[in-house]
């Protein structure tokens, strides 16, 4: 039985191109943009276009180029090399004319936080001269449009990560320009705005307006009508995102049916085959990426299902395939002594700053060797979750227990046996790789001969050779992402927190930390992560979904998409899963309102 | 002009609406003038001085008497001259008297008895003082020997310095010196430096709180989206310039009131002037702010900045307590870069003496030449650009 | 034990590299202070040099042309300004070309040679009573000289009693003399609080201090990590300052050196215990940059180094007690200039140390206290 892809509706991605005819609106040559100081050029030789009436997605992982792209087509910056063209205008020297005929979302939205709504639509709208009568109609219209008539008089920061979205967009709107620029207008959003503003969005192609969406998640550039890949200031491809897929068509297949507990040893062991370009868990199944031409592997245990590509695969594909399956970090741990007993334990915790609940009533059990994975949108309350586990916050009430004992109070012998990976990269920046790596280690009280041996360890499996002498802060994010992990495991921690370990790096680094963790989790470390990418929650064993700080759901990623299913959603992804979930929850908020 | 006014209208939103702007604009200068007001006090008013008398005799009583009833001495009686000395090298004393043994022998003979007077050196300006008082109290001494009354309750207990030292300071001199201080008689410290310490609050106000503000549209990105729309870069810097030069004159205005009515200092010259002197000035200290924020573009930097380049200069070397005239002459050169030496001037001015135009007019060119200068390199500095 | 030892090995290696590494940070340690001694050594000065006077004679005896001479010749005043009528003094006074007017009235001479004795009046800018005060004095003992001069030239009795000035410890009244000495003191404090009011505030906005927070630190090993290169580094720059003063600008140090380093060192201690408290409070580097800002403006204008300590309100003398600057600088400027003895010194001492203790103990419970 071939496995229903899990695609979105088709009908959006086509049938608007042949409607307008293709019109380049945005027409780039040969860009060049190398920042003073900055050790690779930020963007290397362009070219790309954005034709009006189509949805652009800009596509690529932190650092690729995406906002310098945006700023250099607006304008606000000018290349070193090649050209932008902007409905006939030079970005270089008339910037002015673009900015009439532009609207521009800047990242974090660009409203002012302390004016009200309907304050932040006037400021924007007197900058573009829309006044009068035509002003009171086109507010009339945005404000029906985005849904903000309610809030109108309320301050921009007391929106909700959605709510400021839609202004954001309202007020890059108010001149009715041609072409609309959105720099990673989904960060911070729940999936539910996430969706209602590609809508939105989706709308504005009709009147003929060209959109270039920039994002990070892989999966919206799926939606979009044609996409440009960057990665490190390169341009991997530009074209509709069903071509890309099609250069890992029929290459994609699940391994269904291999035991539970045995999933990540049957990846690792894919992953070591010829044949296997990729391969990643996914809920209770493995799914692997072949090379070109190469057969599916025997399975000891299970069949092999063909599986729909996603744009993640062909992302791989593009640069050259995964990383393989074998963690040497995870090699050289110790097993991990066994227990019964939940080594993570939340019981009923609950943060309030002030009159907001950024946590509320939030209950789990982590079991050794087992990856449990909090979901949700920025802001949902991961990270406060995160902070009382680890003793940073102090809950308002409720217990945090890992290994039995409160780490706020825990010696500092127990807390030896844990390791930490922030959010952000938080090393010191100004310290360079060794001395970041021998002040984490001497902070876990190693020394002498061990310290050496872990440090060059470390220093290996990383590859962090080439590095060694760098300041820490100027490092590549996928560097700095790997010292970051390499600092926080390098004593052999029992228990591992990892909060957003892969934010914003590229799909291979993804998969190098993933199967570190991978094989440290066979050792018996038990992880707990966050994440808001949907895709990776499903390599986690289970999933705590938090929304507007409560945990709406727990379970493993398929038990969750079985809350979801429905006869008109037979197979429903992670995402519509939560989509879902966050339905139910808002309605039964309602209900007891 | 819509788009200016827009951006103006949005700026005093946001300024009434964000605490901060408002403690620094109106907290923090009274905050300042507190300390400034009752901190920073020249007038060395009841010295802490020893007295050694080597012989009590009816007239070295009679001047014990006469220094013990001085307003401005704090007399402590000892026994010698080591007990003194150690009380000077652990500053309990600032100076002290010796009335040597024979003195009245001496001064019966008609020759001159000297009264030693010992200051601690350490403290140049207050020993200046010691040694200024006590001849003035000695003086003041001989008078009442020569009017031939051992009266031992001179007149010195009221009264101020000047009268101290336009009394004749030896009625048997030939020649007298009677000093008179004009502007501020009765030469109370306070009527000079809080004027002057208005003009460092300003300094702090007008050129801090713009680098702050400009900084923080960097941070949270909204400098971008502006950009990003049809405003010219002119109308964006008069669009900051335009709210926060009125809010810098409304913090001014609570400044001048505090200086009038609770410090009680006098105000001679006209509230046009005033007015006038401080508009160049904030046009130069709101120039500098704008400056620092095209270059440093966050907050902390900016902060940073504004501190080292404006207010320690406002402070150290604008005259305000500090002497520019015994500079050594690079230094003094280099007082003539910052805008605070001249309102310091044209505040004290203002304040004491009465509406001097000359001087006033050479202070506002001077504060404007400034002023055009940032301005200039401001303008060349801004363009609409994020990597420029 | 030896993960202690390794712990806080770790720590402290790791706040001098922070400090020392970046090139920008090891020149704000060492640039700016550096620039501010000169400049403020030499800009700090309340003495009276290179001002000009007015002359309005209207004498045409010996004796007022004399007693210009004297004046002109004093190297105090670098101008003469020489009037033709009262009217004419009025403008110089009120736009400060001068700071003072000396009018010889034209009976002067005839006064003096009669015996009847003449008085001769000074006006002085009220604006800077300071400077003009001063002026007054010297201007009088010109005067005061002269007319000894002449009653001993005419026969005349010299007065029945005159002062003899003497200025120990610093002879000359040298103001770089007291300026020096105490900006080893101001400037230490500016550097130790900015490095201190920073280090923990740094790492909270950049989230490596959550890494701390977690690792197997416990809170007072960290306020060692944290107090240690601080006290270090503190200590070292005003030591250097000390250096300077000594060797560079000639300023006479006749006390203790241990002494000395003893002060600086408790001194620092006290800088550091208020630095950790303002930065522990503080989430941000701004709020630490302002924490500090507010707690330096009052600490030096308060401390005796502007004006003197004496001369402010009582209350305030009180309240001034908690400034650590405040103590430091009399014992500093004692061993400089005046052989202080140990005794004096740790008068002086004690107050900072408990200062001191109180600041680390309420910067150590804002540690534990963790991020909220």
């Amino acid at each position: 039985m071939p496995f229903a892809p899990e695609s979105f509706p088709q009908d959006t991605a086509q049938g608007l191109v042949t409607a307008a005819g293709p019109a380049p609106l945005v027409v780039v040559q040969g860009l060049c943009k190398q920042f003073p100081g900055g050790a690779a050029p930020a963007l290397q030789g362009i070219d790309a276009t954005v034709f009006a009436g189509r949805m652009t997605g800009l596509v690529g992982p932190d650092g690729a180029g995406k906002t310098t792209l945006l700023r250099l087509m607006v304008g606000l910056m000018h290349g070193n090399a090649g050209s932008v063209t902007v409905a006939g205008h030079n970005a270089a020297t008339q910037a002015e004319a673009i900015h009439e005929v532009t609207g521009y979302m800047p990242q974090k939205f660009g409203l002012y936080e302390d004016l009200t709504v309907l304050e932040n639509l006037t400021l924007y709208a007197d900058l573009r001269h829309v006044v009068g009568k035509a002003r009171q109609e086109r507010f009339q219209q945005l404000l029906h449009f985005t849904d903000l008539e309610r809030f109108q008089k309320r301050l921009a920061g007391k929106l909700s990560g959605g709510m400021k979205q839609k202004l954001g967009l309202a007020c890059a709107l108010l001149g009715n320009p041609r072409l609309l620029l959105l720099d990673e207008p989904s960060v911070g959003v729940d999936p539910i705005s996430r969706r209602e503003l590609w809508g939105m969005v989706r709308e504005l192609l009709d009147g003929g307006m060209g959109v270039v969406w920039s994002t990070a998640y892989l999966d919206e550039a799926e939606k979009c009508d044609t996409v440009i890949l960057l990665n490190q200031g390169v341009k991997l491809y530009d074209g509709p995102p069903k071509s890309l897929l099609q250069s890992v068509a029929g290459r994609v297949f699940q391994a269904r049916g291999v035991q539970e507990h045995d999933r990540r040893r049957v990846l690792t062991h894919l992953l070591q085959q010829e044949s296997v370009m990729d391969g990643v868990i996914q809920g209770r199944y493995v799914r692997v990426t072949l090379r070109e031409g190469a057969t599916t592997p025997p399975l000891e245990h299970g069949e092999w299902v063909a599986a729909a590509p996603c744009f993640e695969d062909a992302f791989i594909n593009a640069l050259g395939g995964g990383p393989g399956g074998r963690s040497r970090l995870a090699e050289s741990m110790e097993v991990k002594p066994v227990t019964d007993q939940a080594v993570i334990k939340a019981q009923d915790l609950t943060k309030c700053f002030g009159n907001f609940v950024a946590v509320k009533d939030n209950t789990f059990r982590i079991a050794r060797g087992e990856i449990f994975g909090l979901l949700g949108p920025n802001g949902a309350g991961k990270s406060t979750t995160f902070k009382m586990m680890c003793g940073l916050l102090q809950p308002t009430h409720g217990k945090a227990f890992v290994m039995g004992l409160d780490l706020k109070t825990a010696t500092s012998a127990a807390r030896s046996r844990i390791g930490y990976m922030a959010q952000k990269f938080s090393l010191y920046g100004q310290l360079n790789v060794l001395q970041n790596l021998k002040f984490f280690s001497g902070l876990y009280g190693l020394g002498g001969r061990l310290q050496k041996e872990r440090i060059d360890l470390m220093v290996s499996i990383f590859d962090l050779h080439a590095y060694l002498g760098m300041n820490a802060g100027v490092l590549p994010l996928g560097f700095k992402q790997r010292l970051a992990l390499a600092c926080s495991v390098m004593h052999h921690p029992d228990v591992l927190f990892l909060d957003e370990p892969t934010s914003g790096v590229d799909p291979i680094t993804r998969r190098e930390f993933w199967t570190h963790i991978n094989g440290m989790v066979e050792k018996g470390v038990t992880v707990m992560v966050t994440t808001h990418f949907m895709d990776e929650a499903e390599y986690c064993d289970r999933i705590g979904f938090i929304y507007r700080g409560e945990n709406i759901a727990t379970g493993s990623p398929d038990d969750l998409k079985a809350m979801a299913r429905t006869a008109a959603m037979p197979e429903p992804t992670l995402e519509d899963a939560f989509i879902t979930l966050v339905e139910r929850s808002d309605a039964a908020r309602e209900g007891a309102a | 002009m819509r788009r200016l006014w827009a951006l103006i209208r949005k700026e005093s939103l946001q300024i009434v609406r964000d605490p901060s702007a408002i403690l620094i604009a109106f907290i923090l200068p009274i905050i300042l003038l507190f300390i400034f007001g009752y901190g920073v006090n020249l007038d060395t008013n009841r010295v802490r001085v020893g007295l050694v008398l080597e012989e009590y005799t009816a007239q070295t009583n009679a001047l014990a008497a006469t220094l013990r009833g001085s307003k401005f001495l704090a007399v402590t009686q000892g026994h010698d001259r080591r007990e003194m000395q150690a009380a000077l090298t652990s500053g309990a004393l600032r100076g002290f008297l010796v009335v040597p043994k024979g003195f009245t022998a001496q001064t019966a003979a008609g020759g001159s008895a000297a009264i030693q007077v010992i200051a601690d050196g350490s403290e140049p300006n207050i020993a200046s003082f010691v040694q200024n008082y006590a001849k003035a109290v000695t003086a003041l001494w001989l008078a009442q020997q020569t009017m031939g009354g051992n009266d031992a309750t001179p007149q010195t207990g009221a009264g101020n310095l000047h009268q101290l030292l336009a009394q004749p300071p030896n009625s048997t001199a030939t020649i007298q010196a009677k000093s008179r201080f004009w502007y501020n008689p009765e030469l109370k410290s306070r009527n000079f430096l809080l004027p002057g310490s208005i003009a460092i609050v300003m300094t702090l106000i007008g050129t801090l709180l713009t680098a702050l503000v400009v900084a923080r549209e960097w941070e949270r990105g909204t400098m971008e989206a502006l950009m990003a729309t049809p405003v010219t870069i002119t109308q964006l810097l008069l669009g900051k310039l335009i709210p926060y030069f009125f809010l810098a004159l409304s913090s001014m205005a609570v400044c001048f009131l505090a200086a009038v009515f609770w410090y009680d200092v006098p105000f001679r010259g006209s509230f046009l002037a005033l007015l006038a002197v401080t508009s160049v000035f904030l046009l130069a200290a709101l120039g500098q702010g704008l400056l620092i924020s095209s270059l440093a573009k966050d907050q902390f930097l900016a902060a940073q900045v504004a501190l080292i380049s404006a207010f320690l200069p406002a402070f150290m070397l604008s005259g305000f307590i500090f002497e520019i005239s015994a500079m050594p002459t690079p230094i003094r050169t280099l007082t003539f870069a910052f805008a605070a030496r001249y309102f310091v001037s044209a505040l004290q001015t203002l304040f004491l003496v009465g509406n001097v135009w000359p001087l006033l007019l050479s202070c506002m060119g001077a504060m404007g030449g400034i002023a055009l200068v940032f301005f200039l390199i401001t303008a060349r500095k801004s363009v609409k650009r994020l990597d420029a | 034990m030896i993960a202690f030892f390794r712990r806080i090995r770790a720590l402290i290696g790791k706040e001098l590299l922070t400090l020392f590494r970046d090139p920008k940070v090891r020149i704000i340690l060492i640039a700016p202070p550096m620039m501010q001694l000169f400049i403020f050594s030499f800009a700090a000065t309340l003495e009276v040099k290179n001002v000009s006077v007015a002359v309005l004679n209207q004498d045409n005896g010996k004796h007022g042309l004399a007693l210009v001479h004297r004046v002109a010749a004093s190297p105090t005043f670098t101008r003469m300004v020489f009037v033709q009528s009262q009217a004419e003094l009025v403008p110089l006074l009120d736009e400060q070309r001068i700071i003072a007017a000396l009018h010889i009235a034209p009976d002067f001479s005839r006064g003096v040679e009669s015996g009847q004795g003449a008085s001769v009046q000074l006006i002085m800018d009220g604006r800077r009573s300071n400077a003009a005060q001063i002026v007054s004095g010297y201007i009088t003992s010109i005067i005061t000289a002269y007319s000894m001069e002449i009653s001993k030239t005419s026969g005349g009795t010299p007065p029945p009693a005159l002062t003899i000035e003497r200025n120990w410890f610093n002879e000359n009244l040298i103001y770089l003399w007291f300026t020096v000495p105490s900006l080893v003191a101001v400037l230490a404090m500016l550097i130790t609080i900015m490095v201190t009011a920073l280090s923990v505030a740094r790492e909270k906005e950049l989230g490596t201090f959550e890494q701390l927070l977690v690792s197997p630190l416990v809170p007072w090993e960290l306020l060692l990590g944290k107090t240690l290169p601080a006290i270090l580094v503190g200590f070292c720059e005003g030591l250097m300052i000390v250096a300077i003063s000594v060797t560079i600008f000639r300023i006479p140090f006749t006390g203790s050196f241990l002494l000395l380093a003893a002060t600086l060192l408790v001194f620092v201690i006290s800088l550091v215990g208020i630095g950790l408290f303002l930065s522990s409070i503080s989430s941000t580097q701004q709020q630490a940059i302002l924490g500090a800002f507010v707690f330096l403006v009052p600490a030096v204008t308060l401390s005796g180094f502007a004006s003197p300590v004496e001369n402010m309100p009582h209350w305030l003398q009180v309240a001034g007690l908690v400034n650590p600057l405040r103590h430091a600088l009399i014992p500093i400027k004692g061993l400089f200039l005046k052989n202080m003895p140990a005794i004096d010194v740790w008068a002086n001492i004690w107050p900072m140390l408990i200062i001191a203790v109180v600041g680390l103990v309420l910067s150590g419970w804002f540690f534990t206290r963790r991020l909220e």
